[in-house]
């Protein structure tokens, strides 16, 4: 009978006439990552900020850890951490002084404080950039003292609201490493983000939302599922046989074959992946010759095209994996 | 349509830097070895947020300029623009006048507070302080004991201005001390208008802007410059109620070595009255800023 991590029921926040947050609903366990996966603009930050208490809800009730986030708010507050969208630490001062800062907030002594913030900073792997603004710091050091701030006391439960946009692949890895050593030591994290594929690789249960609502709810496998395995794009040496190619596709894979605007191009949302290669060699046999094929993760545009039946409202860009 | 972006995952970037990258086990080990202190006491965290304005000072030194120039050129502006023709000489104005100077020096100085405030709030700083187990005011009461030292840079500033001109304070050293500690009681107070403009208002220059107003005839409408009883009766009346005129009168009795009377209590009460509403109206926008 171990409480909720997070329980909401009909949590709803209104911006003037938009329903940024409009009834959402959330059951999640403790342990892991939950991802909360949706566009810009689709109420996820706003449902993290309720949760973490920095602004109340118009409607509906939400508990984190077993405590009610408008009665209980300073329980809930030193149980969980927040590390925003923006850089949550103040740039003007330096890495050592913001950790130190938070350490003295939380009661330490300044002794203490300091020994602390040294270890975080080491284990972040900022010790040479200690005392330097954080202003001065590259994007992928920002987010690792962001995080680190909000490690200085353990907290039980960790949102990191898209704790990777805008990192090069160097630092987005760096970032995932952070996240899964956390879930190893068994703290709760719930993680925002515009991207399917991080979601994928971190997250054991993802919600889906869009336009302040939650519309699907399953691990990553399931959510795939619903679209099809993935898409194939393919582009033939010469326009003329575009049709040709069609039909061979259309013959192997048993899915509707897509002409999209580029007169060379091909495409086909797929359920089995296996009769790809059959169909590649069927076009191959028959003289149809490529100029190039990709066989793609299903996007994060797929998804929603899939589950609402509309383009997501700003597209996260294409994940495209097995590129041939 | 086609789109082969084959970024593929593992391909390593080359290293821009020389960086290290974070260990898994360090930061497992970090994790494991926290400590939860007792929960700090509000004075002890708002002493922790007046020591991260200190730290900014010594970032971003600039932030001493208004509180240098500024006074100096107010103070030598009024002095000798007026001198002649209110009082008959500089000599004789600067006696009246210094004390009034300082405060309106002070004053507009508190103005920046709220601009501060505001640029802060839209950083996201702000969000991992009010996510904090934390006295909910404190980071807001460390703010402006942050800039009671600014505050007191200033006083100084205008102070030395003024010996310099002539200025002779008939309460010596101990009235000067006790002028201006009453003077930074109210500039504290005060700060919380701005405070809460800060939290009504989107922008920094909003701020400045709503603050400008309000300001104006707290300062000018007062008995700063001129003494009233040469004014129309309507202003007269109203820099009688003015808390600005109250403070000016006691600070100005303290500096001379006289005593201050109703005037010390009236600009007092008026401290806590701006403390009570609008530190209210300040931490009732907190929980919920725009």
């Amino acid at each position: 009978m171990a409480e909720l991590a997070i329980e909401t029921h009909g949590l709803v926040k209104t911006y003037g006439s938009t329903r940024a947050v409009d009834g959402v609903d959330l059951a999640i366990e403790r342990g892991g990552v939950h991802g909360f996966l949706g566009p810009n603009g689709a109420g996820k930050t706003t449902v993290i900020r309720m949760l973490a208490t920095l602004v109340r809800a118009d409607a509906g009730t939400g508990s984190v850890l077993g405590y009610d986030i408008a009665s209980q708010a300073d329980e809930v507050r030193s149980r969980v951490s927040l590390t925003g969208q923006f850089a949550s630490v103040d740039e003007d001062l330096s890495g050592l002084e913001n950790l130190r800062l938070i350490a003295k907030l939380y009661g330490y002594s300044p002794k203490a404080a300091t020994r602390r913030a040294n270890e975080l900073l080491e284990a972040f792997a900022l010790t040479d950039a200690r005392d330097r603004q954080v202003k001065k710091y590259s994007g992928g050091m920002r987010r690792r003292i962001d995080i680190a701030a909000s490690i200085v006391v353990t907290p039980e439960l960790l949102f990191l609201d898209e704790p990777t946009t805008g990192l090069d692949p160097r630092s987005r890895n760096e970032v995932w490493d952070i996240v899964r050593a956390m879930v190893d030591f068994g703290t709760t994290v719930m993680l925002t983000t515009q991207y399917l594929d991080e979601a994928d690789a971190l997250a054991d249960r993802i919600s889906v939302i869009d336009s302040g609502k939650i519309i699907a709810e399953g691990t990553a496998t399931q959510l795939k599922a619903s679209v099809g395995a993935g898409a194939l794009h393919v582009r033939v040496m010469e326009r003329e046989e575009r049709d040709k190619a069609r039909e061979i596709l259309i013959r192997e894979l048993g899915v509707e074959v897509e002409l999209p605007t580029d007169p060379q191009a091909l495409s086909a949302v797929i359920d089995d992946r296996t009769r790809v290669t059959r169909a590649l060699s069927a076009l191959d046999s028959e003289g149809v010759g490529l100029a190039q094929f990709s066989l793609g993760q299903p996007t994060l545009d797929e998804v929603f095209l899939s589950l609402t039946g509309q383009p997501a409202a700003e597209t996260a860009g294409s994940e495209t994996e097995e590129a041939a | 349509m086609s789109t082969e972006t084959s970024q593929a995952e593992s391909t390593p970037e080359p290293a821009a830097e020389n960086t290290p990258a974070p260990q898994a086990h360090a930061i497992t080990h970090a994790l494991a070895n926290t400590e939860r202190p007792a929960r700090p006491s509000a004075l002890s965290t708002s002493v922790t947020f007046g020591w991260r304005a200190l730290l900014k000072i010594k970032h971003v030194p600039e932030q001493l300029l208004d509180v240098t120039v500024f006074p100096v050129v107010m103070t030598l502006l009024f002095t000798y623009l007026f001198g002649g023709a209110i009082a008959g000489s500089v000599d004789n104005y600067i006696a009246y006048l210094a004390p009034g100077i300082l405060v309106q020096s002070v004053l507009f100085i508190t103005m920046y507070t709220g601009t501060t405030l505001r640029t802060d709030l839209d950083k996201g700083v702000f969000d991992r302080f009010r996510s904090l187990p934390i006295w909910r005011p404190s980071a807001l009461v460390g703010m402006l004991l942050g800039d009671a030292v600014r505050f007191t840079v200033a006083a100084i500033v205008t102070s030395v201005v003024c010996l310099l001109i002539g200025w002779r304070p008939g309460g010596g050293f101990v009235g000067v001390v006790l002028g201006v500690a009453l003077l930074l009681v109210f500039a504290f107070s005060l700060g919380w208008v701005w405070t809460f403009l800060s939290m009504l208002l989107r922008s920094p220059n909003a701020v400045m802007g709503v603050a400008m107003m309000v300001m104006m005839p707290l300062v000018f409408a007062s008995n700063i410059f001129v003494d009233p009883s040469t004014m129309p009766g309507w202003l007269q009346a109203w820099v009688d109620v003015n808390p600005v005129s109250h403070l000016v009168t006691a600070v100005r009795a303290l500096m001379d070595g006289m005593s201050p009377g109703a005037d010390l209590t009236l600009a007092l009460v008026w401290s806590a009255v701006l403390v009570a509403v609008f530190g209210t109206l300040t931490m009732w926008k907190y929980r919920d800023p725009s």
